[in-house]
């Protein structure tokens, strides 16, 4: 019996077995007290420094003395993307290398192909949004979002399929009054699901953001500075990650 | 390692920290034990099965090297008392229980019981993971839960979570 309260108190028993346990504490009153007990100490031990969870990750628990990549990452600056604009929270941190470096340099070619057609720079028009997003969600076999970056000044052009080394992807284009492009990619990645490395790579003169949400890679791409990018590319990533 | 199998880890540190820091009471002890548990999951980590529990791993190791430094002494782990104090509480009259009173009755616990109560009523690792990741028998789960829960319920007897200010 000692055990069955244990596991009641857990939550560990099965629906017939909890019945039998609640009768038994119904005409026994002291262990019906002790039950209490535990199940209030549950709360409270959960509780207990419970906002730990919510805190970002040191720094310091992201090196290793023995590899030293840590160091690399921030002599090479890529800290700095994150601890500027609070993106560092909630365990998401910025490890470099996650991603194969491949997603960047395939949406910054996908980028520099599309961005500068002046005819033909998508297939379907952002004045049929709602059906480039179904669309390219069936193609995708997920569901797609396009992100609205209208108070950023940038408009959403359309979108097309492209073909990518791990199957359909999508590219959604966005441009501001100037003709300014951006190009938001969408990819199906390999392995196991992952989530939010955020990245920065400089393909050429293209400048692209990108991380990893599940299944799918995301990366935005423009012919900007880094800091201007990165402002659009928090929007989003909020937008896609509510 | 590869980057994206310590990618699959970093996800469980801030786990990792919650758990030390209530196992071990001291904030920078706490540290000090998730930093060595986990440049170990890194050297490791060939030895971790894919597909298996990665975090009932990762507390096993803690558990590993908790173990191993208390040993040579480098974290103070404090000695439970052989009689069950009474839990201070500000002000003689108040009744009122804080989570602090809890941190310091739970800090009175032997500290194998600790482990055991943190892993199953916080991590909430079924007792078979608990037997597992602590390398003990079942039926030492059960008895080191049950007597830590006991030892707990007296230490805090008297005060109910009816009053407790959960501090969000």
């Amino acid at each position: 019996m000692e055990a069955d309260l244990h596991a009641y108190v857990d939550g560990a028993v099965t629906e017939d077995a909890r019945v039998e346990i609640e009768t038994w504490l119904a005409s026994h009153p002291e262990d019906a007290d002790r039950v209490r007990a535990y199940t209030e100490q549950n709360a409270m031990l959960r509780a207990l420094h419970s906002h730990m969870l919510d805190e970002p990750v040191p720094a310091a628990l992201l090196a290793t003395r023995s590899v030293g990549w840590w160091r690399y990452a921030a002599a090479a600056g890529i800290f700095a993307i994150g601890l500027g604009s609070g993106w560092l929270t909630r365990g998401m941190v910025i490890v470099p290398q996650i991603v194969s470096p491949s997603l960047a340099r395939q949406a910054a070619i996908a980028h520099a192909v599309y961005a500068p057609e002046v005819r033909h720079p998508v297939e379907v028009g952002g004045n049929e949004e709602e059906h480039l997003v179904r669309w390219l969600s069936k193609r995708l076999g997920t569901e797609l979002k396009a992100p609205r970056l209208t108070p950023l000044g940038y408009e959403l052009v359309g979108g097309r399929l492209l073909s990518g080394s791990q199957g359909p992807v999508a590219q959604f284009m966005y441009q501001d009054g100037r003709g300014q492009r951006l190009t938001l990619y969408v990819s199906r990645q390999r392995g196991e699901p992952r989530d939010t490395a955020f990245r920065f790579s400089q393909e050429d003169r293209v400048s692209v953001f990108y991380w990893v949400d599940g299944n799918f890679g995301y990366a935005l791409s423009g012919e900007m500075r880094r800091e201007q990018l990165l402002k659009v590319a928090d929007v989003v990533y909020k937008q896609l990650n509510p | 390692m590869r980057v994206a199998d310590r990618h699959l880890i970093t996800e469980h540190i801030p786990r990792l920290r919650r758990y030390a820091r209530s196992l071990v009471g001291d904030r920078y002890v706490a540290e000090d034990l998730v930093q060595d548990t986990l440049e170990r999951a890194w050297n490791k980590f060939y030895l971790w099965r894919p597909g298996s529990d990665l975090r009932a791993w990762l507390f096993t190791i803690m558990h590993n090297v908790f173990v191993n430094e208390a040993r040579r002494r480098r974290y103070e782990i404090e000695q439970p008392m052989e009689e069950v104090p009474s839990v201070p509480v500000r002000g003689a009259q108040s009744e009122q229980l804080e989570l602090r009173d809890v941190d310091r009755a739970l800090r009175s616990l032997p500290v194998d019981q600790r482990e055991v109560l943190l892993l199953v009523a916080v991590e909430q690792l079924t007792y078979e993971e608990v037997s597992n990741a602590l390398g003990i028998p079942i039926g030492t789960v059960m008895s080191r839960l049950s007597r830590g829960r006991e030892r707990l319920r007296q230490l805090l007897a008297g005060r109910s979570l009816m009053s407790l200010k959960v501090v969000k």
